[in-house]
């Protein structure tokens, strides 16, 4: 793990885009994403927002965040906003009524927005083709209206609509896969990303700037009050996310999978679940039964990728370390200022 | 020279939105709006509609996409019917809110259930209070002259609302008329080429679609209610302009016999054709029977309708659409709340007919002016006194 990630923030744009002064929670990490996606994106470019959470930190009329042009019509709808402006100003464009440059079209919405109410709007702007990035910042569950769960919500978690109940505890699915859905409409690009690793996050953005036709981001945001987890801790949550193989860094450029961030072993998942308060109800086998699974899906993501042989054992991957804090979280403490 | 073609109505309305230059057209097809947007998909695989043409999957997208196209600065088209309405209807109100000034041409369905493919207003009934400018045209003529006027209306500077078009579908959708198609040394100068002032663009960044607060929620509302009834001059300056160049003369309540007559049927849409013949009709009969045809339905023109109607011993409301569990008809609750309070005002009788592409006839307006005239002596009407025309007892 290279300390230059830690670091990577300030490499970036001394220009805030995303200004602050907005409401968010202290600790969103979706927040501190949007922060760098904004600055990777720079000026030259205009958002469609849906409505959720970063929507209402933003624009309580007459104030705005927004050092770039941004509109917000709907909940279910930014792919489609996005492809209209895209539309209207590719039109604009030929019939000479705008200048000739190219203006990145970018939508962004949660994972409510995405991968459930906004799934069709997405499914037929992707089809369409229209040139626009779209990122979707997923923190898990619908928390601009008080947590309750979404289709995005990891398998265990206790939300206000999955509660921990007598007969049931926590959420009973699996959570919706974005990337395969995306995917499957054979975009050129789709890559995840997290606020932990910046100097990835923004070579994605980046990519997907450059990318003709549509892209998609989808970016874990952790949610301290959702999560039940401190507000000094989301950053280091993603970084766990990424490091146990629950929410692996990786690419899908051109049909073409590639791991972004590889990793040697998986941290085991109990590291990261224990931390959160939405897991405090989780039962040993339901713990087992999402590490048999981060373990699979981990491995068939390495396939896709090519960097394993299709022999191996799932169970190889893990960690053979079950307690303790990993290296890489321990430098990201130390880094951040926190006590060892 | 203008000429005078016999031609689809969907097809004179698609040759409309291509003369008007319209940079981007989003719409998904639902019966009986398709033949409009078959030709404008035609139009730009030719290449004669020099705009984009978005293939949205749901009408909720269609919406959305003419709003992110209309605030990028494109001139935007869209069209729907009923169900299409319907799924988009979350929009309607934000579109207008947002002051964008697209065009829509709403080709009126009944909406389910049942379902019915026909022709009815109960669509544009659940958006009348959504803050756009709403008119309702009666031919094919009409509906290619409201193209223009629509977009010249709504690009105002101090209009920038919507303008929905309401057409009638099938009866006026799917009919061949004759329609004057004009050329472009006509059109010239009526419809500037699109030029908004405030747009999505990185050279001046802006925010739209803020959220507001209970401390400025009201205040957005009555700058909205004021503005939309403020456009009423501009719509007449749009269609006056228009008159004077095609002589063809649009007000927002169309009189035919209204000055002397007792008794006024009201109507909106195609309708008003078969009910002028049925007015006629009476007239060679002797009869003092008027026509006032609805065509500004949103902003509601109070004072021209109460001047038109002021005299009349009786109105006779034509519905389209039942507001159930309430007033009866949309229209009739309308006209009775206009002429409240006014001296000795016209009784109002309020029928509800035409639903689901029922056939109205001129014989039906015979008899609704017959029995209206023989129960005025009789009966009371209230504020929620009203009859479903026609409908048959179920035994």
């Amino acid at each position: 793990m290279s300390d230059a990630n830690v670091y990577a923030v300030k490499t970036l744009t001394s220009k805030e885009y995303f200004a602050p002064g907005h409401r968010a929670c202290s600790g969103c990490g979706q927040a501190v994403a949007v922060r760098m996606v904004q600055k990777a994106l720079g000026r030259n470019i205009v958002m469609a927002s849906a409505t959720g959470c970063m929507e209402v930190v933003s624009s309580p009329f007459p104030q705005s965040s927004w050092e770039v042009p941004w509109i917000h019509v709907a909940f279910e709808n930014a792919a489609a906003v996005a492809s209209g402006i895209e539309a209207g100003l590719k039109a604009q464009r030929r019939k000479g009524k705008i200048d000739g440059r190219k203006i990145t079209v970018v939508a962004m919405a949660g994972d409510g927005g995405t991968a459930d109410i906004g799934l069709q709007a997405l499914s037929g702007a992707l089809e369409r083709g229209h040139d626009f990035l779209y990122v979707c910042y997923d923190n898990e569950a619908y928390m601009n209206t008080g947590v309750q769960r979404s289709s995005a919500t990891p398998f265990g978690a206790v939300t206000t609509t999955s509660p921990a109940g007598r007969v049931n505890s926590g959420q009973l699915t699996w959570k919706k896969n974005m990337m395969r859905i995306t995917a499957a409409h054979d975009i050129p690009y789709a890559a995840t990303a997290s606020p932990s690793h910046p100097l990835d996050l923004v070579e994605k953005v980046k990519k997907g700037m450059e990318t003709e036709g549509p892209a998609y981001l989808h970016v874990l945001s952790p949610c301290p009050p959702g999560w039940g987890i401190a507000a000094e801790d989301s950053i280091q949550l993603a970084r766990l996310a990424v490091e146990t193989g629950i929410f692996p860094l990786y690419e899908i450029d051109k049909g073409k999978h590639r791991i972004t961030m590889n990793l040697e072993k998986l941290v085991p998942v109990k590291q990261y679940l224990k931390k959160q308060g939405r897991f405090r109800r989780l039962s040993p086998e339901m713990m087992e039964e999402i590490q048999e699974r981060v373990c699979k899906e981990w491995q068939e993501l390495r396939e896709k990728a090519e960097q394993i042989d299709p022999s191996a054992g799932a169970d190889e991957a893990l960690s053979k370390e079950q307690e303790g804090e990993t290296e890489a979280a321990k430098i990201f403490r130390v880094k951040a200022g926190a006590p060892v | 020279m203008a000429k005078r073609i016999g031609m689809e109505v969907s097809i004179a309305a698609a040759e409309a939105v291509k003369q008007a230059d319209v940079d981007v057209v989003a719409a998904y097809p639902i019966t009986p709006q398709t033949h409009i947007v078959e030709k404008l998909s035609e139009f730009a695989a030719d290449g004669q509609l020099d705009g984009e043409y978005v293939t949205v999957e749901s009408e909720h997208s269609a919406m959305s996409v003419c709003i992110g196209s209309q605030a990028s600065g494109a001139r935007t088209f869209t069209s729907t019917s009923s169900q299409g309405l319907a799924l988009m209807s979350e929009l309607v109100p934000i579109v207008s809110a947002l002051r964008l000034p697209l065009v829509m041409l709403l080709v009126n369905r009944s909406l389910s259930g049942p379902l019915s493919i026909w022709n009815d207003h109960s669509d544009v009934m659940s958006i009348r209070d959504s803050g756009c400018i709403q008119l309702f045209v009666k031919n094919g003529q009409e509906v290619y002259d409201h193209v223009f006027i629509g977009y010249r209306i709504a690009e105002k500077e101090n209009v920038l609302l919507p303008v929905i078009i309401n057409m009638d579908g099938f009866i006026l959708s799917h009919t061949f008329e004759p329609v004057e198609i004009m050329t472009p040394d006509e059109l010239k100068g009526y419809l500037p080429p699109y030029q908004p002032k405030y747009t999505l663009h990185p050279d001046h960044p802006l925010t739209m679609g803020a959220y507001a607060t209970p401390a400025l929620y009201t205040e957005a509302k009555k700058a909205h209610d004021e503005v939309l009834k403020a456009s009423y001059p501009s719509i007449l300056e749009a269609w006056n302009s228009w008159g004077k160049r095609t002589g063809r003369h649009y007000r927002p309540v169309e009189e035919l016999f209204c000055q002397d007559a007792d008794t006024i049927i009201v109507s909106m849409g195609s309708l008003s054709e078969t009910a002028a013949e049925a007015v006629k009709l009476m007239r060679d009969q002797g009869e003092k029977v008027g026509l006032l045809e609805l065509r500004l339905w949103r902003p509601f023109p109070f004072e021209e309708f109460s001047r038109a109607a002021a005299g009349a011993q009786r109105l006779i409301v034509m519905d389209r659409a039942v507001s159930s569990g309430g007033p009866g008809g949309p229209v009739a609750s309308e006209i009775r709340s206009a002429l409240y309070g006014i001296n000795n005002p016209p009784r109002v009788d309020s029928y509800i007919i035409g639903l689901g592409g029922r056939n109205v006839t001129i014989q039906d307006f015979v008899e609704m002016v017959e029995k209206t005239e023989a129960e005025s002596a009789l009966s009371p009407v209230t504020g929620s006194t009203y009859e479903i025309f026609g409908a048959r007892e179920h035994h």
